[in-house]
């Protein structure tokens, strides 16, 4: 059986101590597979977005395992996590989050660059994946010159370039109408089903639905999923539900 | 959906005999909602008698009986095309029935009940949002028949009808909480209800006795 790009092991993450503690997660487990995209949806406050930080280590888990590729995310020191997010994991925002004054392509490659890929590499690597998200003729436009939808393929893209294969999304059709949302979601599960793994969080069922399965949280635990029965099986151990 | 107005919409284009019309009816609307070739044929006949539709004179060369509208016919079809849709009649709906039996019953776990039925819907949403994909696929690929669109309409109505369903049972869900988190009274429903046949039964009695009406009596 193929390795999950994304294996999430009996993890919590407590802010604060005693009784102020707040539990933002509390023993969840989760994996993704290679051209698997999973779907985060629960009320606000149920650690969605904890858990996808933990997934990019943006945030460190209070005890279990993120492992990415294998690597245990925990135990990297902060270059290694520097390392790792440009080289392993991509991120999505809401706002998109591309840099003004750099172009598409600019900012596409950006990561690669700063892993130390020449310009003229990063460059065409940019091309290559601004092409497949369907956006190759902005590759010389600013982020202001953009639509929102446009925007998000970039972002998609940057997240996408070089060997990445985890792209982490955080209610990446937030700020857009539903068709332009959509087209973004397609690009999305498009990457998936070549062979990326993807995580997104979102509130909307309609979004989610593009997902191959839905995981639920409620107070920092997996309360149910929409995958397959013996999937369900895998995902609900260590819930605590 | 009134059987006999999709018919009546589908012979104001042409004649057509009653397998036919089945076909039709279900090429447009993506076999959502299959016709039986009797129910084609009983709507027929009622129609014909209400004068509506009527059969032609002579059976096309293989002998098959076509129909066409009516004056009339094509009048209720204008109107139909022309005036809304009655929502007016609350359709049952058995997750609606379900859940306010449940809230009202005695040890049923609705949180689980809500939970469930979420998880079954969203799995629903995402295999039709599989199908949308084929669908517009399949239409932005055609060279443009109007059956390919209808299909995807059809299919995004179910979408939204299913999202529908997941924000109300969020809504459910958060409503329970609130509910829960508040001071519980100190008379359970049941119990008012019995108090309250009781009082209808003591005004009952004492309303035989005077000329006070027992409604009255209660107020």
């Amino acid at each position: 059986m193929t390795a999950p790009i994304l294996h999430i092991v009996d993890v919590t993450r407590t802010h604060g101590e005693g009784e102020t503690a707040v539990h933002a997660l509390r023993g969840v487990s989760l994996d993704v597979f290679p051209g698997e995209l999973v779907a985060v949806m629960g009320p606000s406050g149920s650690g969605k977005s904890t858990l996808l930080n933990l997934a990019g280590g943006l945030d460190k888990a209070t005890s279990g395992q993120v492992l990415i590729e294998g690597d245990e995310v925990g135990a990297l020191g902060a270059n290694q996590l520097a390392s790792l997010r440009r080289r392993r994991v991509g991120f999505v925002f809401q706002d998109f989050n591309l840099i003004p004054s750099l172009t598409a392509a600019e900012n596409v490659s950006l990561p690669l660059e700063l892993d130390g890929m020449s310009v003229k590499e990063g460059r065409r690597a940019a091309h290559e994946i601004l092409e497949i998200v369907g956006v190759a003729e902005l590759a010389d436009r600013y982020p202001d010159k953009m639509s929102g939808g446009q925007q998000q393929r970039v972002a998609i893209a940057r997240a996408l370039v070089g060997d990445r294969r985890l792209v982490l999304a955080d209610e990446p059709t937030g700020a857009l109408d539903s068709t332009t949302g959509e087209g973004v979601l397609r690009v999305l599960r498009d990457r998936c089903n070549a062979g990326a793994a993807g995580l997104l969080v979102t509130h909307e069922a309609r979004h989610a639905a593009w997902a191959d399965r839905v995981v639920f949280l409620r107070d920092g635990v997996v309360v149910d999923t929409t995958g397959s029965p013996e999937e369900a099986e895998t995902l609900l151990v260590g819930s605590g539900s | 959906m009134s059987v006999k107005l999709g018919l009546l919409a589908l012979l104001a284009e042409q004649s057509m005999y009653g397998a036919q019309l089945r076909s039709e009816f279900e090429a447009r609307t993506g076999g959502t909602w299959p016709l039986n070739v009797g129910q084609v044929y009983t709507t027929l006949a009622r129609l014909e008698r209400d004068g509506m539709v009527a059969q032609d004179a002579q059976a096309d060369e293989e002998g098959r009986i076509l129909y066409h509208l009516t004056p009339l016919g094509l009048e209720e079809v204008t109107t139909w095309w022309r005036t809304p849709v009655d929502r007016d009649e609350t359709p049952r709906d058995e997750l609606v029935i379900k859940l306010a039996l449940a809230v009202t019953t005695p040890g049923v776990d609705v949180p689980a009940v809500v939970q469930t039925q979420r998880t079954a819907t969203l799995r629903h949403l995402r295999d039709l949002t599989r199908l949308k994909v084929q669908a517009s696929d399949q239409q932005a690929s055609s060279d443009g028949t109007s059956n390919d669109l209808a299909w995807l309409l059809v299919v995004e109505n179910l979408i939204f009808a299913a999202e529908s369903e997941v924000r109300w049972l969020d809504h459910v869900e958060a409503r329970l909480a609130a509910e829960a988190a508040r001071p519980k009274r100190a008379v359970a429903s049941t119990d008012a209800a019995a108090a309250e046949d009781a009082e209808y039964r003591t005004a009952a009695a004492r309303s035989a006795n005077t000329t006070t009406t027992s409604q009255g009596a209660r107020k």
